[in-house]
């Protein structure tokens, strides 16, 4: 018998800290004036650092919590990481930029904190009603921040927008989960008997999970929403989202797979195209944009198709693959999102390509950093772009995808047209608009400049970091007690009048 | 009948006994045939045996107070929404708060214990149980003090 004890709530600490936080933040908020905002940045920034701790003290222990239903194993471990430096930029690229929209409010910190957090507990859940609670925390708080510029009407289409199409693909992944519920008798992951993977229930309510997933990662052709939102909400929001809605959905994505992708060769097929068309829909939709928020998210896209590659190779060296990659992605995406951020005023905002125009000339620092950023998610080699690409491919050439690695390619390489017709426009083209001193905005500007420096140093400093994302792998083994005879039913027991009696052993 | 019932769902227990053992739903549906017969028969004696000394207000059918019939696309004050919204939250926790304190006692006593997986079973103590549910009274407190902070009381 496994009694709930500390161990348990270790597990969890990392994301209650973000979640306690958070509510310290909306208290305090309530009693700060309106244009007195910073110390809740301070707060939050507190709140990260602590989270933070909390997964450097579980680090390496890899054990389970809440009769195991929960893991603190590297792989859950190194997704709240990183999901932990994207709040933690998240928040220092919001600050100035919300006080210019004049949508100053306490409860976006807030709601950036419990967006985190859902996502957290995503990545730490081996049962898929926890996965699916963790899935609508990290998604309402989105739904809500995509809506926050309350005044302006693109603001308000894109969140009702990403709510109701959010709403109706959590619907799906909840279907999904009863249905697996009806084929193998649990909704824990490690729990599932092997034989039970492949019938008609089992089967059906994978589908619908991927569904549900696949429209939070943005996965070709669930993907319709993301340039409307990307392009509507505030870009702080956009910056957080583009990378902190897809950890949470990958880390998902991973633990389903890595139990359902073994025993069926349906989902192998499947998991192939839906990588292979988002990849060549993202890439090639990109070239075609004009707004660089909107081509940005369909970057995202096509970045979720690589990413989706590592899913697939489903071998160790694919899991760390894509944590990796999902660092490098944080830095390089965030970094671009933050270009547009230092750049926009009071009242109005420079997204377009052509704004970006003769930036060199105006503002030398800012048009080396996007450079960077674009080279980065090119996967052009000075970049750490590069290395996260190469890890996704050769897991996936370590895997036998062939086919999926030359589409992969094809497909960055019409990638590269579209970033490198940003330098260019950047670098050889006359200004088109006067855009004006950057921001005064300290903490944005660390901001970038740390996504900048990262990037770079990334790719020429990368084996210590690659060394420690090798441990971040999937450990979820089907426990022994499972092939066992099923053990005597409490419903049963109970309803007959005796107390229910435990029989079945704990293998943690 | 033991308080055992009330958390006799078990989710995430690999046994395929549950789907078919339908006995334990048989009072359930006793309740549904009895609740609509009950129904029936109070409607139909108010029928036969009531007064029948009808007005047109009288005929008009109930609907709270709003005139039934008209033009459906009224404004309605949005404080409606808003205590509507708040309403479910503290609805919530009542709902919540009531099997919580029929099982508490048992609980406390050790008797309870719930299977949370398919690889094992823990005990539900007193302790926990209380300490969770202050946690949610917390939470719940917290949104009480923003609301009433930022004025979602006051009707004017």
């Amino acid at each position: 018998m496994t009694s709930i004890n500390a161990a348990s709530y270790l597990t969890i600490a990392p994301f209650l800290v973000l979640v306690v936080t958070g509510m310290a933040v909306l208290m305090v908020d309530l009693f700060l004036p309106r244009d007195r905002k910073g110390s809740l940045v301070a707060l939050s920034i507190i709140g990260v650092l602590v989270s933070s701790g909390f997964v450097f003290d579980d680090w390496g222990k890899n054990y389970t919590g809440f009769a195991g239903t929960l893991t603190a194993d590297q792989f859950a471990l190194l997704f709240q990481l990183v999901l932990l430096i994207v709040t933690a930029l998240g928040v220092l690229l919001s600050e100035r930029y919300i006080q210019q929209k004049g949508i100053n409010h306490g409860e976006y910190y807030a709601l950036l904190l419990f967006s985190a957090s859902g996502g957290m507990l995503m990545a730490a859940s081996r049962e898929l009603l926890l996965t699916f609670v963790g899935l609508e925390i990290l998604s309402i708080a989105l739904y809500i921040l995509s809506g926050f510029a309350r005044t302006e009407e693109r603001s308000e289409e894109a969140a009702i927008k990403y709510f109701l199409l959010g709403a109706f693909s959590s619907g799906f992944f909840l279907y999904g989960i009863a249905l697996i519920y009806g084929g193998t008798g649990t909704t824990l992951l490690t729990a599932m008997h092997p034989d039970k993977l492949n019938n008609a229930y089992s089967v059906a309510g994978v589908g619908l999970l991927l569904v549900g997933l696949c429209f939070k990662a943005a996965i070709v052709p669930f993907h319709s929403w993301t340039p409307d939102v990307y392009q509507g909400a505030p870009t702080s929001v956009t910056a957080f989202m583009s990378a902190g809605a897809k950890v949470g959905a990958f880390s998902a994505l991973i633990r389903v797979l890595t139990v359902f992708l073994p025993v069926s060769i349906v989902w192998h097929d499947i998991v192939w195209l839906l990588a292979a068309a988002t990849m060549i829909v993202g890439n090639v939709v990109a070239v075609l944009q004009t707004d660089v928020k909107r081509m940005l998210a369909y970057s995202s896209i096509a970045h979720a198709g690589y990413i989706l590659v590592g899913v697939l190779a489903a071998n160790a060296a694919g899991q760390s693959a894509v944590l990796f990659y999902m660092l490098v992605y944080t830095f390089m995406n965030l970094g671009a999102f933050g270009i547009l951020i230092l750049l926009g005023k009071t009242g109005k905002e420079f997204n377009s390509v052509r704004d970006l125009q003769g930036l060199a000339k105006t503002h030398p620092w800012a048009a080396a950093a996007m450079a960077i950023f674009m080279f980065s998610l090119a996967g052009i080699p000075p970049a750490a772009g590069f290395l996260g690409k190469l890890m996704l491919f050769s897991a996936a050439i370590q895997a036998h995808l062939y086919g999926l690695a030359v589409v992969g390619l094809l497909a960055s390489v019409v990638g590269v047209f579209y970033y490198l017709m940003i330098v260019v426009r950047m670098y050889m083209t006359p200004a088109e608009r006067e855009i004006g001193p950057l921001a005064n905005a300290p903490l944005a500007n660390f901001a970038v400049t740390v996504c900048a420096l990262v990037t770079m140093l990334l790719f020429f400093f990368a084996e210590p970091v690659i060394g420690v994302f090798k441990e971040g792998y999937v450990t979820q083994t089907v426990t022994a007690a499972l092939v066992q005879p099923a053990p005597q039913v409490a419903v049963q027991a109970s309803a007959a009048g005796t107390s229910p009696v435990p029989t079945s052993t704990v293998v943690n | 009948m033991q308080p055992q019932s009330a958390i006799s769902f078990v989710p995430g227990r690999p046994n395929s006994d549950q789907f078919t053992d339908l006995h334990s739903f048989l009072p359930l549906l006793v309740l549904i045939v009895v609740g609509v017969l009950l129904a029936a028969i109070i409607v139909l004696l108010s029928w036969v045996l009531g007064p029948k000394r009808s007005t047109l207000e009288k005929l008009s059918p109930y609907e709270c107070g709003v005139e039934p019939v008209g033009n459906a696309r009224e404004r309605f004050p949005v404080k409606y929404y808003l205590i509507a919204m708040l309403f479910i939250v503290f609805d919530i926790e009542t709902v919540f708060l009531y099997p919580w304190a029929v099982s508490f006692r048992s609980a406390a006593a050790g008797l309870i214990k719930s299977t949370a997986s398919g690889v094992g079973q823990f005990h539900l103590t007193g302790q926990y149980m209380l300490g969770e549910m202050v946690v949610f009274i917390l939470i719940l407190f917290v949104g009480y003090i923003y609301v009433w902070k930022k004025g979602a009381f006051e009707w004017e």
